[in-house]
Order: structure tokens, then C-alpha cells, then sequence
């Protein structure tokens, strides 16, 4: 069981400000995300796009911004738990405990949720039977490529993830690559491999078709794909993987009694609390009159929200309001010599 | 010289609007009227029409706003940019109309525009 003073949910720009201002009035927090790395939707949506919008910064990335905001923690020791998505929160006397999909066990007074519109989560198929040969034969992600060894394999999708599967795969297995037009936005040096080897015969390529539907009881038979003048094929296989990205979902926050609009949180403007004591929404997630979906936002709702878990963390203390310009105490944690 | 200026002062009170027509995928239609100059998203956000989502807010980065567009309409429309193509990969079931509804800027030539909202954004 980790005990910490305040968890926070999202590695977000927001998120990671907010676990900023905690560690600055001496609290400690830990972080959780579902993405395999820090820096949410700056990271994954959008790392090369320049923001203009951030407070004395007249432009920079996403993950420029990302990295500043890393830089800003380095005084600090904060543990990151990533590719860890929290599942449940429970209250228990003064405290949440919060458990995520890798059973990571949380005890604290505060969870801060920054997590934007949600957790990354892999874009499924649009066919309803999909679902259930879902982690059988119909993956979104590749944990163990040996399972495919010398099976029949067929690949959706026209981006990296696709064609690097796709050459991989076809070393060992047969690989049949489906994707619904004849451009692929991977590597220029991917793209060529994949259609070498479509001309060597060790990949079938289906270009301008997509999935239409599936056959199999228990274990998948064989795929329909339909092409953009309806025409359809059958093919074998024994496994499919979809490769089309990833798309936020509100996901298992929607279970935890608070009250949810629009898939935002509805929180006060004093502490960004929500309807339940302790838990606090801020950034992107959050919802009150006249809330801002910009990052600045999310900097001061996390800000306000920090100063809120110091009560609940420390009771019998009092929060004495200081500035990092001329507070000896926030110096010494920040690790610089005072003047 | 009054008469002369009178004209653009009053294009500050006149906002030059589209009508915008937007059936979600169980056949109900919601027409609006959109300021020119706006997104096809912004008008669906602003006005509450469900099935847009536009998680990422209008940048191109989510496949979110996906619309289809009439034929009739299809080649209206300034034509995509690079990356739009890319990004309707990653839509739910896309087809050879489709549009990221972020990507169509209203003004007076899209006065009656119709698009169609697919049954899921993702």
C-alpha cells in the first residue's frame, strides 16, 4: 500500500503543475497515467504542434512544454506510476483508496483527477462481433509477438504501428495488410519495405477496403473486407490486429459518483472539489461557470486545488501562504541557496 | 461621407451567418445557423448538437469531428489539407465523403451545407 498525500491522476501538463505546487508547500503526491509515457495530450496528440498561449512563452511544442515542466520538477522526488490506468476508488474513514489495473494500491486524503477527456485507450473496430474475440484473436496491441508465429495474419491500419508489424510479422507468418486507402502515412522507409514485400509475395496487400464483418464461433475463421465500390473478399485468418490509433474515454472515472456533464466534472472555484470530499477535478476535465479549456487554466485550478489537499493532509497545520521569491522553507526544497 | 461608412459599421451588428444542417445517425436534423468564418465543429459544439465530440478542441489531432458530406456538397468544399486524409484513418468508419468537421470553414458559398454525424466518433 503506497501512502502519499495526494494522488494525481493524469501526466498531463496540468497534472504535472499540479504535482508541482503540492511538493512546493511540502506536501508529497504520486502520479498515475495509462500512457506509457508523461506529458498527456501534449505528448500524444500533439508533440510537434507550437502552442502560443502559455504565459511568457510565446511559443513552444507540446513537447517542449512537456519537457519544461519535467525540467521544473527535477528538485523533487515524485514516483510516476505510467501505463497504469486507476480503476477504483473507494472511501475508507479519512481516506481513498484507490486501486489501478496493474493492482497498485493507494491510501491518501486528496486524488486530484487532471485527466483531460479522459485515458488514451486503443480505437476499436466498428464491428459489434469484434468484441468478442477481443485479447483472443483480435488484438489493438502486441504483447508476445510469438503467439503469431506461422499463423495467418492480417493487419489493419496505414500508420507505423501497422507497417512495422507488418514487416515484422511477415518473417514468420503469412501477413495480409488491410488499409482503407492506398496512401500509408508511415515512414516513407516502411512504406517501401511493405511494398517490397507485397511484390515478393510475403505480404498480401488490400488497399481501399476496410473491415465489413466476421466469422467464427469460438475461434475466428475468417474476415469479409468490403472495398469502396462494395466489393467483398474473404479472408482466412487466424488472427487480426487493428492498429488505428488511440482515442480518450472518460472510462471507469464515470464510476465513481461524482457528477459528470458532458464528460467534464462539475467542481467549485474555491478548492476545484468535487461533489465528493477530497477528490478534485482540474484541467481539461473539470467544469464550472465559465471554465477555459486552455492550459493556463489547468495551471491555476491545480494551483487552488494543492492548497486544498493541505487540509486534509495536514490537520493540525496551519498553510501559511509564501512566495517562492522570498520563502527560505520553499527554497530549501527547491534545493537553491536562499539570498 | 456618412453614407459611405455606414455600410461596414453596420457589418459589426450584421453578423453574416450559414444555415448549417446536421442530421446525427438516428435521423434527427438540427439546423443552424452558423457564423461565417467559424468551424462546421464549432457551430455543432456551441449549439449543443450531439455526436461531435472534437476532443481535441479544432487541431487536427483526434478524428473526433468526424462528418460525412453530401455529394452534392463534397466538392463545395476547399479540399483537405495534408494530415486530414491521415487523420480519417483513425476515424470510425470513414468513407469516401468523409470530412473532420474542424477542417470546414463556414462562410456564405456553404450556406445550406448538410452533414451527416456518424453513430460514433471513436
Amino acid at each position: 500500500m503506497n501512502k502519499t498525500d495526494a494522488l494525481i491522476i493524469g501526466a498531463g501538463p496540468t497534472g504535472l503543475f499540479t504535482a508541482h505546487q503540492l511538493k512546493l508547500i511540502g506536501l508529497n503526491c504520486e502520479v498515475v497515467d495509462n500512457l506509457d509515457k508523461i506529458g498527456g495530450q501534449c505528448i500524444e496528440l500533439y508533440p510537434d504542434k507550437p502552442i502560443y498561449d502559455i504565459p511568457a512563452v510565446p511559443e513552444c511544442t507540446g513537447e517542449e512544454l512537456t519537457n519544461n515542466l519535467i525540467n521544473q520538477l527535477k528538485p523533487f522526488d515524485i514516483k510516476f506510476h505510467l501505463n497504469e490506468r486507476v480503476d477504483e476508488l473507494k472511501k475508507e474513514n479519512e481516506n481513498w483508496i484507490v486501486k489501478t489495473n496493474s493492482g497498485t494500491i493507494f491510501q491518501t486524503p486528496n486524488v486530484i483527477i487532471a485527466g483531460g477527456v479522459g485515458s488514451f485507450e486503443p480505437r476499436k473496430f466498428p464491428v459489434k462481433e469484434c468484441e468478442k474475440f477481443e485479447n483472443k484473436s483480435i488484438f489493438y496491441s502486441i504483447k508476445d509477438k510469438k503467439t503469431f508465429e506461422g499463423k495467418n495474419i492480417t493487419i489493419f491500419g496505414g500508420g507505423d504501428s501497422a507497417l512495422d508489424w507488418a514487416v515484422e510479422l511477415s518473417k514468420n507468418s503469412k501477413v495480409n495488410l488491410v488499409h482503407r486507402r492506398d496512401d500509408f502515412r508511415g515512414a516513407q522507409s516502411t512504406v517501401d519495405k511493405v511494398h517490397q514485400l507485397a511484390k515478393d509475395g510475403k505480404i498480401n496487400l488490400f488497399t481501399k477496403y476496410q473491415m465489413n464483418s466476421i466469422k467464427g464461433n469460438d475461434q475466428l475463421e475468417s474476415i469479409d473486407i468490403k472495398s469502396d465500390d462494395k466489393e467483398i473478399k474473404t479472408i482466412k485468418t487466424d488472427y487480426v490486429l487493428g492498429f488505428f490509433g488511440l482515442i480518450m474515454q472518460l472510462g471507469p472515472i464515470a464510476n465513481w459518483g461524482l457528477n459528470i456533464n458532458k464528460k467534464t466534472i462539475e467542481v467549485d472555484t474555491e478548492k476545484f472539489e468535487t461533489n465528493q470530499k477530497g477528490i478534485y477535478a482540474v484541467g481539461d476535465i473539470c467544469n464550472y461557470p465559465g471554465k477555459l479549456k486552455l492550459i493556463l487554466s489547468g495551471f491555476h485550478e491545480g494551483a487552488l486545488a494543492a492548497r486544498a489537499c493541505f487540509k486534509l493532509a495536514r490537520p493540525n497545520e496551519k498553510y501559511r501562504f509564501e512566495f517562492t521569491t522570498s520563502s527560505k522553507t520553499i527554497k530549501d526544497r527547491l534545493g537553491v541557496k536562499g539570498d | 461621407m456618412f453614407s459611405h461608412t455606414c455600410p461596414i459599421f453596420l457589418q459589426h451588428y450584421i453578423q453574416l451567418m450559414a444555415k448549417i444542417t446536421y442530421i446525427t445517425h438516428d435521423n434527427q436534423n438540427h439546423t443552424i445557423e452558423v457564423q461565417n468564418g467559424l468551424t462546421v465543429m464549432e457551430g455543432a459544439v456551441q449549439n449543443d448538437i450531439p455526436g461531435i465530440d472534437a476532443d481535441c478542441g479544432g487541431g487536427m489531432a483526434c478524428a473526433t469531428c468526424h462528418v460525412y458530406v453530401n455529394d452534392e456538397w463534397f466538392d463545395k468544399i476547399s479540399s483537405k489539407e495534408d494530415g486530414e486524409e491521415d487523420m480519417l484513418d483513425m476515424a470510425f468508419e470513414p468513407k469516401k465523403n468523409s470530412r473532420l468537421s474542424c477542417q470546414i470553414i463556414v462562410s456564405d458559398e456553404l450556406d445550406g451545407l448538410t452533414v451527416n454525424i456518424p453513430s460514433k466518433q471513436g
